[in-house]
């Protein structure tokens, strides 16, 4: 197999690097420190101590009986990601990228985020290697996710609010971005998802890919095969890369990625990029955007601020485009329905993130054989978003922008 | 021969540096946006960015972002903004106009399309922000074909990427005056004349400056060091400011005048 990506950041034709020339430099010196770090001994072992100590790595590969009994046909298992130190899988990445940005000299990282899981994530490496932290949140979210930004704080991390443009995760990632011009000196710039500009989108996927790694050969543990479907939810796309990704070879295996179509990917008010998107140049790649016939970004909409995004990760757009890998819409409401069923069956409030994936296999697992099974990747825990939850089930007309 | 390079070697011949004032097209509409430039020729602007607003504008500061905006309520296109070319030749603009846009709505309008009308309407130069040199490729040769400068944007950080920029530049190379975006300041980089010396070391072709030059001092300060000012928040924040007398018809002349005579005493 050639090597994904290729030397200018390629998966196919899709990703790049269509940033400013002033930090061209920085990505350059981004990917050969990388590149290097990557290779060197010392630094995978600082990661991997980190990862299984720090966060209480390996999760585990949950077989889920009640609720694969209730659907009544392929066994589902959940791969606890949820589990991890802050209570998503973004901490595999800020891990990887929060060494990588210490061993480079830098004292200063900036992130963006979207729900505050990777900003979270972010604040508390930042707070465990003693770095200088400034997270970029848009207004809009931070109301919707209030612990979160007071969660940061108390991490010791800045919490920079932005106005501009949609006041959600897009226009965070450009303030970043526009930061990151200003300051690329001496700062680091921790990137949360499989999206932007090569280095990152490939940097980002071998962080994430434990999550792949130890679910697949935790499913030859367990059950002596690989599964014949692998579920996760994709809004920049990183857990789904995560767990994808050792699973790409594996032919037998198809791999689902579920995104936000908000109240109905036949609405205005949805995150469905790839149903409703086309390939376009955004923050830094080529991939699948939302945009209007001018090529202006569209806002996007999702009940879940890690979903809301115009934008996905150029392997995503590469793995769709040839066939490798499907994407389905899941909306609002049908997410909202999974969280409480797998309450319910599991004992398990998964984050409204993850609840898309739930969805999906509620609507997979029927229409399987009993002895076929289902991973789904169980990206973080609801804890975060109980307050809105409790909002939208209140009955009352909630606004869930 | 180009206007751009016609320009420049008149105004090398006259010992005198361009005034490039950029606007953003559309702000706040098109009828008055063609007023707009019409009046920044009659002010002194020896060339013209005229910059198309996007959706999420990755090199602009606060200022052209509110611009974008601003256009985007009224719809402004790609496609207006070239015509807005040929509009403003119709009314006598003659000097060279060059369109400052990024990439994807230049990249959903189709490259032949796109070189065939800007062509067609009189545009000379191309500055696309967010296509470095390792993406540029496509672009280069379509430009080149079609006689339209794709002119680099050249940072503090560039170093040793310098010499690759200037060798395949057309027109002119845009230097960027300090690291961030595009906006008013009061410093630019400490390392600014040793910065454009090099880029002058490495090309014969005309030097401008960008990003944050907002006064007569400043244009002055770098009249001596570049071929060209590139003077954008500055003039868009007057814009911005005018907007009351400009959308009032009995105030409007008023408002052009206010942003006329701003750009003339940055000439000096």
């Amino acid at each position: 197999m050639t090597q994904i990506p290729d030397s200018s950041g390629r998966f196919g034709k899709f990703g790049g690097r269509y940033v400013p020339e002033t930090l061209m430099n920085a990505l350059l010196e981004l990917e050969e420190a990388y590149t290097h770090y990557s290779k060197d001994e010392s630094f995978q072992a600082e990661v991997k101590e980190l990862l299984y100590r720090y966060s209480g790595r390996p999760t585990s590969l949950y077989y889920a009986r009640r609720l694969t009994e209730h659907l009544g046909g392929a066994k589902v298992y959940l791969k606890r990601e949820d589990l991890n130190h802050t209570g998503a899988h973004k901490i595999n990445n800020t891990i990887g990228q929060g060494v990588l940005a210490k061993r480079m000299g830098k004292t200063k990282i900036i992130a963006e985020t979207g729900a505050g899981q990777h900003g979270v994530a972010s604040a508390t490496i930042a707070a465990l290697l003693g770095l200088e932290c400034k997270v970029f949140m848009g207004e809009e979210d931070m109301k919707r996710q209030q612990l979160n930004v007071f969660r940061m704080n108390l991490l010791g991390s800045e919490v920079v609010p932005v106005t501009s443009g949609t006041r959600t995760l897009k226009d965070a990632c450009n303030e970043t971005l526009r930061y990151w011009v200003s300051h690329v000196t001496d700062t680091y710039y921790i990137l949360g998802s499989v999206t932007g500009p090569h280095p990152y989108p490939m940097m980002v996927r071998d962080f994430q890919r434990i999550i792949g790694d130890e679910a697949r050969s935790q499913m030859l543990a367990a059950e002596g095969r690989l599964p014949d479907y692998v579920v996760a939810a994709v809004g920049g796309g990183s857990n789904a890369m995560g767990i994808f990704y050792p699973f790409v070879e594996d032919e037998g295996v198809r791999l689902l990625g579920v995104e936000a179509a908000g109240r109905g990917v036949d609405t205005n008010e949805h995150a469905a990029t790839m149903t409703k998107g086309r390939h376009g140049v955004f923050q830094g790649s080529l991939s699948y955007v939302l945009q209007d016939n001018h090529g202006q970004v569209l806002p996007a909409h999702s009940i879940s601020a890690g979903l809301d995004y115009p934008g996905i990760g150029p392997e995503h757009a590469y793995l769709k485009d040839s066939g490798r890998a499907e994407y389905v819409p899941i909306t609002d409401a049908e997410a909202l329905e999974a969280l409480q069923l797998l309450s319910r069956t599991e004992g398990i409030i998964p984050a409204l993130e993850s609840a898309h994936a739930i969805a999906q296999t509620l609507k997979l697992a029927p229409t399987l054989d009993k002895d076929q099974i289902v991973v789904v990747n169980l990206s973080g825990r609801g804890d975060k978003d109980v307050e809105a939850i409790m909002g939208y089930l209140g009955g009352a007309e909630h606004e869930s922008h | 021969m180009n206007l751009i390079d016609q320009t420049f070697a008149r105004l090398r011949e006259e010992g005198k540096t361009a005034l490039m004032p950029f606007v953003s097209v559309g702000d706040p509409d098109l009828d008055l946006s063609l007023d707009i430039l019409k009046q920044l020729q009659q002010s002194g602007a020896d060339m013209i960015e005229l910059g198309v607003p996007y959706s999420d504008p990755l090199a602009d500061g606060p200022v052209i972002q509110r611009a974008s905006e601003r256009a985007l309520r009224s719809s402004v296109t790609l496609r207006d903004c070239i015509l807005m070319a040929e509009r403003a030749r119709a009314e006598g603009v003659t000097i060279p106009l060059i369109l400052f846009t990024y990439y994807n709505p230049v990249l959903q309008f189709g490259l032949e399309p796109f070189f065939e009308l800007v062509k067609d309407k009189g545009i000379s130069g191309l500055i696309i922000p967010d296509l470095p040199l390792e993406e540029d490729s496509e672009v280069r040769t379509m430009s080149e074909n079609y006689g339209i400068h794709l002119i680099p944007l050249v940072a503090p950080t560039s170093r040793e990427r310098v010499t690759a920029i200037a060798k395949r530049a057309k027109g002119f190379v845009y230097c960027v005056s300090s690291l961030g975006v595009t906006g008013v300041r009061a410093e630019f980089h400490n390392d600014i004349d040793h910065f454009l010396a090099t880029v002058k070391e490495a090309t014969d072709l005309p030097i401008s400056i960008g990003f944050g030059i907002s006064s007569r001092e400043q244009v002055e300060r770098f009249e001596a060091l570049c071929d060209g000012v590139v003077v954008g928040s500055a003039i868009v924040r007057v814009i911005e400011e005018s907007l009351p007398l400009l959308h009032d018809p009995a105030t409007k002349a008023e408002g052009l005048q206010r942003i006329g005579q701003f750009v003339s005493q940055l000439k000096g």
